[in-house]
């Protein structure tokens, strides 16, 4: 008998838009012992079917065909009495978001202790006891002392580890882990994934797991469910699938996965004179913010580096490394504490008022959330056209043909002209975003995680459209992202950043085969795809 | 000073100094100064009495000591304020400060239990209202509150006479003799506090139940009651438990319409005969008497505060 | 390329059809016709509205009688065919007076909107624009207005200033200028803080140029909300202040002055005070039905 068998399922939601089809008719197994991933991009489904399995729908969704088998009985059409008995104790979820799926105001033993008390497996004193032996399994540190905290004194890591101690709490035969690592750092990632995975294959636990990144289903699952537009589009091994998938979809989401691949796409425009004056000139930057308590935080700590024109550097590093305000100081968006940034042969660090606005002309920012950095109000023309304004460039007319001409280099249809943000995709704001960026024709962009909030499908082009911009303008790159994968195939040479220091810069080859450094080792091992990519 | 808790304290306690004193000086800037002639306004009798002869009103000028520099004025009436000396009534010569002891008693019974009851209807309403299951009784019971604070309060305090008092003859329409008396006023006062209490519970109820921590919890098999007392509710009371602070300043200013429709002595009253009789001293008196009940009140909130909400008692911000 | 883009709007087919700059004006008309009939109340409320209105400017359109004129036989009497809401105790007609009082009231709430919009709304703009100190200046003064309670201060104004409508409107409008301030104070520094106004500092765009085409128009929408809820609550503390007695003197007719007179006629006479009340109720309820409908019911629906 299969652990999980979901046949035919079908889930709508209730919209002001009408019903929206959220499943349509979606198969999936689970056998005990086994780990079946479930991938698709956002928008897929793949969420809903975590939670419908377990009757945690929306208040405006529901099941309209199908049947949920889990352990041989079905759960669909259950009340939601009896559903309370499934939950947790037959099958245990874990969370997408560990820094929000916590209640702050209770401490976090109580919490795992209450999964336990809900299904009669303890009582008050005894739960407070096992809550500490649980969240041990779960890889947490000084559990005793933990169990007595509340969540905001926890790391976003150690919050997914009580999540996973709230998930095995009840000893289900399945575990659904829903996009369980994706708010968290690689390496932080790397060791939860390790640890939750050698807990399901220990114990004979099934486990779903549900991601938009096919390295990480890759690296873990034994088999795959690939997801697109609310139905299952490919199913088999893992190994099979990524060796040979068969529906166009999967292709293309293994050819975008960036960590599937030694080389994802040649740079094609390799050749940089780096013996040329040096675009960008960075010298021994410092800044330093005062925090709330007294004391300072170094962000950025005493780092070096040049960009020569037409290249690209990239700048990698986790969450507070400091490669974000590295990025802002050298566009003079910030003051440094202390160092030089120097542009085009002029010392920038002290610039002000009309020398300010003259190098906003010759240096661009594009920024990471392509639903934040447009004026809501804003046509698409307006927003292109705004750098012309501000400078004064050409007259209305004028400004409407630059506008159209730049939309058109970004690949977008002309008609975008005149919709605003908010009826265009993520992909394609941050294409408006990076003709925006283009108006004044710079000489550096500053590319701060251009595609981290966007599709892995999407990423691959707006990437390729970089690189195109590239060769076509001679544009310089500094191109800031969380991901080495994607660093990986734009950039001429990579930057690690950690605590605020540049701990190695080399040519992207170099660093990638032969890094010098136990931190930049550590980072790339923990790059999602890479084990099967070494075992297929 | 380590200890952020006894910082977080300390900083609450320091603000609320400084709010009074600027309401202080607020209410003295608008009383005192804003007339023109703050003599000539109390001496005209106010706007119903008979006006005072000219040598009264020089003596009045210097009880006041109006005839000296405006800085100089305001820091001797500043000093005497913290003396508790808010100068004497121009109606009746009592003093200030014993001219409201008097009336706080039949108030304070009023507005406390008022408070009571619109903090006790507001959290019933409101979890009943997201509680249930049925949308029909939800529908009926929120929209409940929206009606109560479209409702002047003294309509609601004449339509209550009419029912309760000329109709059924249960309680008194006027005055304030035993507890009989108090219940239509307190009624009356707390029904637009309660339906304010009640929207924001509801809606901080509800914003808290779409939390990913309440899926967490229904994932783990928390019940329904489990969730929306056991989680729920102690996240949604913070924006509420807020809401109750601020309510207390519209509490002491609902007491002016209702004793006057009461008809029962209090504040309110002497606020009202303050205002007609143009009683500057005494009008000041009262507004910075309201200003201290709300920025304890709220003092207090602030204390409460890191009790229900861990993350301010380590002083990490909300 | 191109096919990969039609697979990015595909998947998105409900925000392509969403743009309200190219929508034919049959469609408009037809949505906001749905709009409108599944919510009855709205419309009600509408109507209570444009009423009101009708009274303040042209109340002999819907009262021709005298306001002042009283039939001493007619004294007291009931709601009737004759006379819709009665007669007080000199058989003046209630509902022509309220009709005519309409003006006053109203005349007073919009002056104390106006007051508390423009005051709160510049105090709230420059502490969230300009930041640091002024934002600590302005705000810590806004917490002291806020300190004291709106119809306490209100009555301090009345006492300084004297009785009268527009002694009134102004002491209710500084009295409710302090919750503009602090909601077009966090507008303002939600917008300026967002990373489309930094985008366009960072394209070269100067400060004021991005207050007037980004933060201004962005921060104005909640406080234009705020002004239709904050024009409710004037109704009510200027007809509770009238009711206190300071508004104009009798026999002019103003809502609030209408419930004071009726209250002695109480016990046998239910509807003179009733019917004023209710009127003032019935406006209070439809501004707040309106508001709320601006606040987002509008735009979630599309």
């Amino acid at each position: 008998m299969s652990l999980l068998e979901v046949t035919g399922l079908r889930v709508e939601y209730r919209t002001a838009a009408g019903p929206l089809h959220a499943l349509d008719g979606v198969d999936v197994r689970v056998e005990p012992g086994e780990v079946v991933a479930v991938v698709g991009e956002s928008g897929s489904g793949k969420s809903t079917l975590a939670h419908a399995i377990i009757g945690l729908l929306p208040a405006n969704g529901r099941v309209t065909a199908g049947s949920v088998l889990l352990g041989g009985e079905e759960t669909t059409g259950l009340s939601e009495k009896a559903l309370r008995l499934v939950r947790g104790r037959r099958a245990g979820l874990v969370p997408q978001d560990p820094t929000v799926s916590l209640n702050p105001v209770q401490r976090v033993g109580v919490q795992v202790g209450e999964a336990l008390r809900v299904h009669g497996l303890a009582d008050r004193r005894s739960a407070a006891v096992r809550a500490v032996e649980l969240l041990e399994r779960a890889g947490l540190p000084d559990p005793a002392v933990r169990a007595r905290q509340y969540p905001h004194e926890l790391s976003g890591g150690m919050r997914q580890r009580v999540l996973i101690a709230i998930a095995i709490a009840a000893e289900p035969a399945l575990i659904i882990a829903d996009e369980p690592t994706s708010a968290l750092d690689a390496t932080v990632q790397r060791r939860i994934l390790d640890h939750l995975e050698g807990l399901v294959r220990g114990t004979g636990t099934g486990m779903l797991l549900v991601t938009h990144d096919l390295g990480v289903a890759a690296d873990r699952a034994d088999r795959l469910v690939v997801m697109s537009g609310g139905r299952v589009v490919e199913t088999g091994r893992t190994a099979d699938v990524l060796a040979g998938p068969r529906e166009r979809y999967t292709r293309d989401l293994v050819s975008a996965a960036p960590g599937l691949h030694q080389v994802v796409r040649e740079n094609p425009h390799r050749d940089v004179d780096t013996h040329a004056e040096p675009l960008v000139e960075v010298r021994d930057l410092v800044k330093e913010f005062r925090l709330p308590g007294g004391g300072t935080l170094r962000a950025v700590d005493g780092v070096s580096f040049d960009i020569a024109p037409g290249e690209t550097l990239g700048l990698v590093g986790e969450s507070g490394s400091g490669k974000s305000t590295t990025a802002r100081l050298v566009l003079r968006m910030d003051d440094p504490t202390s160092g030089e940034v120097r542009f085009d042969g002029t010392d920038i660090t002290g610039l002000r008022g009309k020398a300010w606005r003259e190098l906003r002309r010759r240096a661009q920012l594009v920024y990471q959330n392509p639903y934040a950095s447009l004026d809501p109000r804003f046509s698409v023309e307006e927003v292109v056209a705004e750098p012309l304004r501000a400078f004064k460039v050409g007259d209305a007319r004028a400004r409407r043909a630059r506008a159209a001409e730049l939309v058109d280099r970004v690949a977008l249809p002309a008609s975008v002209l005149d919709r605003r943000p908010v009826e265009l995709s993520g992909g394609q704001r941050q294409r408006i975003a990076i003709a925006r960026a283009l108006a004044l024709s710079p000489d550096l962009v500053v590319c701060d995680e251009p595609v981290s909030a966007l599709d892995v499908s999407v990423q691959a082009q707006v990437l390729e459209l970089l690189t195109e911009l590239q060769a076509d303008a001679g544009l310089t790159y500094l191109f800031i992202s969380h991901d080495l994968a994607v660093v990986r195939s734009i950039a001429h040479r990579v930057g690690v950043m950690a605590q605020g220091r540049l701990v190695e810069l080399a040519p992207t080859a170099q660093l990638f085969d032969a890094p010098q450094q136990d931190y930049t080792r550590e980072l790339l091992a923990a790059i999602a795809g890479r084990r099967s990519r070494e075992t297929v | 000073m380590t200890n952020p808790t006894a910082r977080y304290l300390l900083r609450r306690v320091g603000l609320a100094v400084g709010v009074l004193w600027a309401a202080y000086t607020v209410s003295y800037v608008v009383l005192y100064l804003l007339p023109g002639d703050a003599v000539e306004t109390m001496a005209s009798g106010g706007l119903d009495g008979e006006p005072l002869g000219p040598a009264e009103m020089a003596a009045l000028r210097a009880r006041y000591g109006l005839d000296q520099p405006i800085l100089v004025q305001y820091g001797k009436a500043l000093w005497a304020a913290l003396g508790g000396d808010f100068g004497v009534s121009v109606q009746n010569g009592q003093d200030v400060l014993s001219a409201m002891g008097d009336a706080l008693p039949s108030t304070l019974a009023l507005a406390g239990t008022a408070l009571v009851l619109a903090v006790l209807l507001g959290t019933g309403l409101a979890i009943v209202a997201t509680c249930t299951r049925s949308r029909w009784l939800r529908q009926a019971l929120l929209s409940l509150p929206s009606l109560a604070v479209s409702l002047p309060v003294f309509l609601i305090g004449l339509l209550l006479v009419q029912a309760f008092s000329f109709g059924l003859g249960w309680f008194p329409s006027v005055g304030a003799k035993g507890p009989s008396a108090l219940v239509l006023p307190a009624v009356t006062l707390a029904l637009p506090l309660g339906a304010q209490v009640a929207q924001v519970l509801a809606a901080s109820l509800d914003r808290a139940l779409d939390e990913p921590y309440v899926t967490t919890a229904r994932a783990k098999g928390v019940g329904r009651v489990g969730i929306h007392l056991g989680h729920a509710l102690r996240n949604a009371a913070l924006p509420a438990l807020t809401v109750v602070g601020l309510l207390v300043g519209q509490l002491l200013a609902g007491t002016v319409v209702v004793e006057t429709v009461f008809t029962r002595p209090g504040i309110g009253r002497l606020t009202v005969s303050a205002v007609s009789y143009q009683d500057i001293p005494l009008v000041q008196g009262i507004v910075v008497f309201a200003a201290a009940v709300f920025v304890a009140a709220n003092l207090l909130v602030d204390l409460v505060y890191p009790l229900l909400d861990p993350r301010i008692a380590q002083g990490a911000t909300r | 390329m191109t096919e990969l883009l039609i697979h990015e709007t595909a998947a998105r087919p409900t925000t392509a059809t969403v743009s309200p700059t190219r929508e034919p004006r049959a469609v408009r008309l037809r949505r906001a016709g749905r709009f409108a009939l599944t919510r009855p109340g709205l419309v009600l409320s509408s109507l209570v509205v444009v009423l009101v209105v009708v009274s303040a400017f042209a109340p002999g359109l819907l009262a021709p009688a005298d306001p002042l004129l009283g039939v001493p036989a007619d004294k007291l009497q009931a709601p009737s065919a004759a006379h819709w809401f009665g007669t007080d105790y000199l058989g003046r007609d209630l509902y022509t007076r309220v009709v005519h009082g309409a003006a006053l009231s109203l005349q007073a709430t919009v002056i104390a909107v106006a007051v508390a919009l423009v005051l709160g709304g510049l105090i709230g703009l420059l502490a969230g624009f300009v930041g640091r100190w002024v934002d600590e200046a302005l705000m810590r003064f806004v917490d002291v207005l806020l300190a004291i309670p709106p119809l306490l201060l209100s009555l301090a104004l009345i006492t300084a200033l004297g009785y009268g409508t527009l002694n009134i409107a102004l002491a209710v409008g500084v009295a409710s200028a302090s919750s503009f301030a602090r909601v077009m104070r966090s507008e303002t520094m939600r917008v300026r803080r967002s990373t489309y106004v930094e985008a366009a500092r960072s394209v070269g765009t100067r400060w004021w140029v991005s207050l007037a085409r980004h933060v201004l128009p962005n921060a104005a929408r909640p406080v234009l909300v705020l002004a239709v809820l904050e024009f409710g609550l004037a109704v009510l503390a200027v007809s509770s202040l009238s009711f206190l007695g300071y508004g104009v003197p009798p026999p002019a007719p103003e809502w609030g002055g209408l419930v004071a007179e009726g209250r002695n006629y109480l016990a046998t006479s239910w509807w003179v005070c009733t019917m004023p009340g209710l009127t003032i109720a019935a406006t209070v309820l439809a501004v707040n039905r309106i508001s709320r409908a601006l606040d987002g019911e509008w735009g979630r629906s599309r």
